[in-house]
């Protein structure tokens, strides 16, 4: 209880050195996790739509999916350099095996039935996939995006490492000089935020889920 | 490459290292797992709790839980090893509750008919017929435990992230080159080969 307290002390010392990691670290996993949307979206659905390359993307992103996320971003450092921009390389393509993953799944796993009706009700082809396919989809996709989200804020924390900044900052300099207070100043509220952007996320899958899916 | 060629003794003994812990960590997070998600299988409520409890520890941020795991068990393979085990019972827990949970009651019954008692049926008929989905959960954990224990040099567990972490800290590129494409090919290949196993596995069950 007291390295809390002397935690809580080191937060007063300093607020806004605080405040500029946690808001780097909230930058860098947000735009991580929408540059890793904006492409893994579109991506699985034009890849669940035609056979073309599918196969092929697929394993990559299961590929992907196991590549360690420090080997990542170390492999960050000699390709791109150090700082914030390599670092947001680095997690975004951390982000999209996931998203992609599940989109794919989503969008495959449509009842082929569904499909025949909305054709029957005479939607044309965009239509059916943006009003039909994507929508049902939705939870799996979201579930993409949470597993995206905990990877990337975890990933974060680890873009200290190359000079990207955040909340790993205080873990990393802590550890380094042992000092206790210091390294947890870093780790609770990363902690904290990975728990609680993953409430978020549950919260999101489960009202983004059409009422009609809902079974449990 | 060069440094590779001089070093190759070095770069073994890391990745000897890294499967030695890595594979521990695994080893005891399925011995917890185990019979927790054998309970999980039986009681909704066991799971819901089971499953409430290790997903929060399965979304901190893994260099959080090793800082975390320092005022408590210090520096060291211990903290490395217990931070993996904390990540993975998730994964497991929940493959073999559902594994289980998926055997057709019909099964179950047809082998209590023939004079089963409870742990000969879980033993001979639910864990042999789950077996697919539990190692699809021993994959999907030996994965994300590989990646932890790069992470996890910096609290001294050792394994291939000393190479890299050696390597960033001196601006040593080969050595990052080295110690983070030989993880991605560690990890990619035990994916691949558990991956073969579960397949096997599959096939052996239908």
């Amino acid at each position: 209880m007291n390295l809390l307290a002397q935690t809580w002390d080191l937060l007063m010392a300093n607020p806004a050195r605080f405040g500029a990691a946690l808001w780097t670290h909230v930058l860098l996993s947000a735009l991580a996790l929408l540059a890793g949307a904006v492409i893994a979206v579109p991506l699985g659905v034009r890849l669940a739509l035609s056979n073309r390359n599918a196969l092929l993307a697929i394993n990559l992103a299961n590929v992907g999916r196991t590549l360690p996320s420090l080997a990542v971003l170390a492999l960050a450092m000699p390709l791109l350099g150090t700082g914030f921009v390599p670092s947001l390389f680095a997690l975004a393509l951390l982000a999209l095996p996931p998203i992609l993953l599940n989109t794919y799944t989503g969008v495959r796993g449509v009842d082929a039935d569904v499909i025949d009706a909305a054709r029957g009700m005479g939607m044309r082809e965009a239509e059916i996939t943006r009003r039909v396919r994507l929508q049902l989809a939705l939870p799996l996709i979201f579930s993409g995006l949470r597993t995206a989200a905990a990877q990337v804020i975890s990933g974060a924390t680890l873009a200290a490492y190359i000079g990207g900044g955040g909340l790993g900052e205080f873990i990393t300099s802590g550890v380094a000089m042992m000092a206790i207070p210091q390294l947890l100043l870093g780790a609770i509220p990363a902690t904290l935020l990975a728990i609680g952007v993953d409430a978020l996320f549950g919260r999101l899958q489960k009202t983004m889920t059409p009422k009609g899916l809902l079974t449990t | 490459m060069k440094w590779f060629l001089n070093n190759w003794d070095q770069v073994l003994q890391a990745l000897a290292e890294h499967i030695l812990v890595s594979g521990s960590a695994l080893l005891i997070a399925f011995a917890i797992s185990l019979p927790i998600g054998i309970w999980a299988a039986r009681s909704t409520r066991v799971m819901a709790v089971s499953l409430g409890i290790t997903g929060v520890l399965y979304t901190i941020p893994t260099l959080a839980l090793l800082a975390l795991l320092i005022p408590i068990v210090g520096l060291g393979k211990t903290n490395g090893i217990l931070a993996m085990v904390m990540f993975s019972l998730m994964i497991l827990i929940r493959n073999i509750a559902t594994g289980i949970r998926g055997v057709p009651p019909e099964v179950v019954d047809a082998a209590r008919g023939m004079g089963m008692s409870g742990a000969q049926v879980l033993r001979r008929v639910e864990l042999p017929l789950a077996l697919p989905v539990i190692l699809a959960g021993l994959r999907v954990a030996a994965v994300t435990v590989i990646s932890i224990t790069v992470v996890a040099a910096y609290v001294n567990a050792g394994g291939l992230g000393t190479i890299i972490f050696a390597g960033m800290s001196n601006d040593h590129t080969p050595k990052i080159w080295v110690g983070a494409l030989t993880a991605c090919l560690l990890s990619v290949l035990v994916d691949v080969l558990l991956s073969m196993v579960e397949t096997r596995a599959r096939r052996a069950t239908q």
